[in-house]
């Protein structure tokens, strides 16, 4: 009997009879622990709509098109050779330096890009939020997509460049899934966190490609972090993105991962994204009202 | 068999129990609402080092900041709404700009917070405070209705199934692989009230978003609006300036002032009650002598507009003599040549009218003077506007301006209006003198 009424009530809705307790309490938040997963995952189809969007949209009316997602880390690459690998004889762990900055080249352009995109998300979506209800989450989130797909498309470059040095293709790169997946959570960490105080302070739009600029020399990119003397190394551990570079590099050219720089990159990921989800949600409530 | 019988019988006694409990029970309930803003300026004193230096950021941008708003900087959007609507109602929200209207439908649709109270929804809703939100130009036609779809809160398979339905009302089957941004302002909006009104949330809340597309068009939005409460037993809340159309489709309204529930009745007395009384600030301002706008030259104490025979505040419509009012103070010695220009804008920021005029030919002396000015009726299209005032001598030189003194809407007096219920299109909306002679007839 009583599985029959809650059954009567969920077909009734479409009728006169209303639930017994209210869908939905619009009140003033008190706490931010309900990180609100389920509302997130009934919306989980404007995730993927809004991923989809700013795929088609983002080499519409170019004249390159998706050639674009080469061309970026292509030309850092050869300007990275020219000046750090000939004309500075930058040291490379043994590889060809072109294959060497480019393979770092491409896991930054992947992190940069999404957080740059995600950065900037908010305040290019504030028709949305003014005017629909969803978990705004999904907004910064769905700018991983498209910087995914670049990154699919930028490796295939990397792959003709290792068979132009001869380098083979080491088992390690069955680690490449789950480094994508790590920094995608760092990107959408930091990204998520910029997009929020991009809300209230628009300075985080000036700041950010200077950070972001700032960022890409205090990782090992065009250099290797052996560069870096002993007693300092240390202090690269605390870049989250350092531990993952170096992991990309030694999946790609099959040398032996450094698992303790990557636990703590895991560890200060997990962190970041943890600490960006509460701001954001703090901060959430009143993206409307100052947007 | 038996168990099926008393099954049935059961849920015929469920039925009917169900029909008296929940019958009455209202869909919607609002509880104390309460929504402050702040207004700029002040800002929550952070202890994060994060914070601070965001903080030391923007202390150069602070200077430019800084307006005359340093008193009590926070305002209540809405205070103490209480209210139920129950199932199957269409209610229509009025009330004059600022009335919290808007906000009222934003806390209902979640997009902000309530700052006090609570609503309780116990059904979907659906939010419609903009046709095509999240539109995007470069997107084909099918692209952008499961994009709408989704942020409007549909799920795919629901969009799919709906889909041929959405294009047909929009009628925009040629063209449904060609991006949005080619598309004619029309089409563009019929494909985006077609998604939207093909929702089917419980309750549906709109925001005046009719004032769009042709007149055909309107009377199938106001008819699938019609269906929606009639046919489907849906809930909807309506926000609209047009009391034509809030008069035909609701049957309840509320009307709110200043944030607060001022009247809640049927439609028609909610109307009634509007149109007769209720003030609204802007179109009449006044200032203590230590605050009154101003300069060296011209000091202004009041300025109001007002319909002709009516009072201030009152709604001007359309069919109104227009009158605008000024108070100032000229401090300037001797003997000058002084006129008065009002500039009239409407909220499109079309530049709709320069209206000046010298004060007196034989100038004026120093001191307080009132200069008035009608605008014959018949002239204005129904529309908010806002005046903007300058003083000037010898028609050359700028003494004062000051800007957006006012701001009034004009609402609809026009009488019969066939089956148009919006405001009609264009800036201006004289009467003619119509006539049609038959020269032959065969």
């Amino acid at each position: 009997m009583q599985s029959t009424i809650t059954q009567r009530q969920k077909t009734s809705m479409k009728g006169n009879n209303l639930p017994e307790n209210p869908l939905v309490v619009i009140e003033p938040r008190k706490n931010w622990i309900a990180l609100n997963l389920k509302d997130i995952w009934h919306y989980r189809d404007l995730f993927y709509i809004l991923t989809m969007r700013d795929i088609k949209v983002r080499y519409k009316q170019t004249l390159l098109g998706a050639a674009w997602a080469v061309i970026q880390p292509l030309f850092t690459m050869l300007i990275f050779t020219l000046f750090f690998g000939k004309l500075a004889a930058m040291p490379s762990d043994g590889i060809p330096y072109p294959v060497f900055a480019y393979a770092g080249l491409l896991p930054w352009t992947f992190f940069s890009n999404v957080v740059t995109n995600s950065g900037n998300s908010l305040i290019g979506n504030s028709n949305l939020i003014t005017k629909v209800y969803f978990p705004r989450m999904i907004i910064p989130g769905a700018s991983v997509g498209s910087g995914l797909l670049d990154f699919v498309i930028a490796f295939g470059l990397l792959i003709v460049l290792m068979f132009y040095y001869g380098i083979g293709l080491s088992v390690n790169l069955f680690m490449l899934p789950a480094l994508l997946i790590l920094t995608s959570l760092l990107a959408i960490g930091v990204g998520m966190w910029m997009s929020a105080l991009n809300v209230k302070y628009r300075d985080v739009r000036y700041a950010l490609p200077f950070l972001i600029q700032l960022g890409m020399f205090a990782t090992p990119i065009i250099y290797p972090s052996s560069l870096v003397p002993e007693k300092w190394r240390w202090l690269l551990a605390f870049n989250p993105l350092a531990g993952q570079i170096e992991g990309y590099r030694s999946a790609i050219f099959g040398k032996p991962f450094d698992w303790f720089a990557l636990g703590i990159s895991v560890l200060i990921t997990l962190a970041i994204l943890f600490y960006s989800a509460y701001d954001f949600r703090r901060m959430e409530k009143s993206f409307a009202d100052l947007i | 068999m038996i168990f099926a019988e008393w099954k049935k019988v059961s849920l015929t006694l469920f039925e009917g129990l169900s029909k008296k409990n929940y019958l009455m029970k209202p869909i919607i309930k609002v509880e104390n609402l309460g929504k402050k803003y702040k207004l700029g300026g002040e800002r929550k004193r952070y202890s994060t080092v994060r914070e601070s230096l965001t903080d030391a950021m923007r202390i150069p941008l602070k200077a430019f900041q800084r307006n005359k708003e340093n008193g009590d900087n926070r305002f209540w959007a809405l205070r103490d709404v209480n209210f139920e609507v129950q199932p199957g109602e269409v209610v229509g929200i009025i009330g004059r700009n600022g009335a919290g209207k808007s906000t009222l439908l934003k806390v209902l649709s979640r997009i902000t917070e309530p700052t006090t109270g609570r609503v309780k929804l116990f059904g979907r809703v659906g939010s419609l405070l903009e046709v095509g939100t999240g539109f995007h130009p470069e997107l084909t036609g099918r692209e952008n209705i499961f994009l709408n779809g989704a942020i409007l809160g549909m799920r795919r398979e629901e969009i799919t199934k709906k889909f041929d339905e959405i294009v047909d009302f929009a009628g925009v089957e040629k063209f449904l692989d060609t991006p949005v941004k080619h598309y004619s302002s029309g089409m563009y909006m019929r494909l985006a009230f077609a998604v939207a009104a093909n929702l089917e949330p419980e309750i549906l809340v709109i925001d005046e978003v009719l004032a769009v597309g042709d007149a055909e068009f309107q009377k199938k939005c106001l008819g699938k609006m019609k269906s929606v409460s009639d046919t489907e037993g849906r809930t909807v809340l309506f926000v609209s300036h047009n009391m034509s159309a809030v008069k035909s489709i609701c049957q309840r309204g509320i009307l709110l002032k200043s944030g607060s529930l001022e009247f809640d009745g049927d439609a028609v007395s909610a109307v009634d009650y509007y149109m007769q009384g209720g003030s609204d600030l802007s179109s009449f301002r006044e200032w203590t002598e230590t605050e009154m706008p101003g300069n060296d030259n011209i000091k202004i104490r009041e300025a109001s507009v007002y319909a002709a025979g009516k009072s201030t505040g009152e709604p001007i419509l359309t069919s109104d003599d227009l009158v605008f009012e000024i108070e100032f103070y000229n401090k300037i010695e001797g003997n000058s040549i002084i006129d008065v220009t009002w500039d009239l804008l409407n909220v499109q920021g079309i530049h709709v009218a320069h209206l000046g005029k010298v004060c007196k030919p034989g100038g004026l002396l120093r001191g307080w003077h009132k200069t008035t000015a009608v605008l014959p009726k018949n002239v204005l299209n129904t529309e908010r506007y806002v005046f903007s005032v300058q003083f000037g001598r010898n028609q050359r030189e700028l003494l004062y301006r000051m800007e957006e003194i006012l701001t009034f809407d004009i609402d609809d007096g026009i009488p019969t209006r066939g089956n148009n219920f919006d405001k009609f299109p264009g800036v201006i909306h004289p009467v003619c003198q119509w006539q049609t002679e038959s020269i032959k007839t065969v």
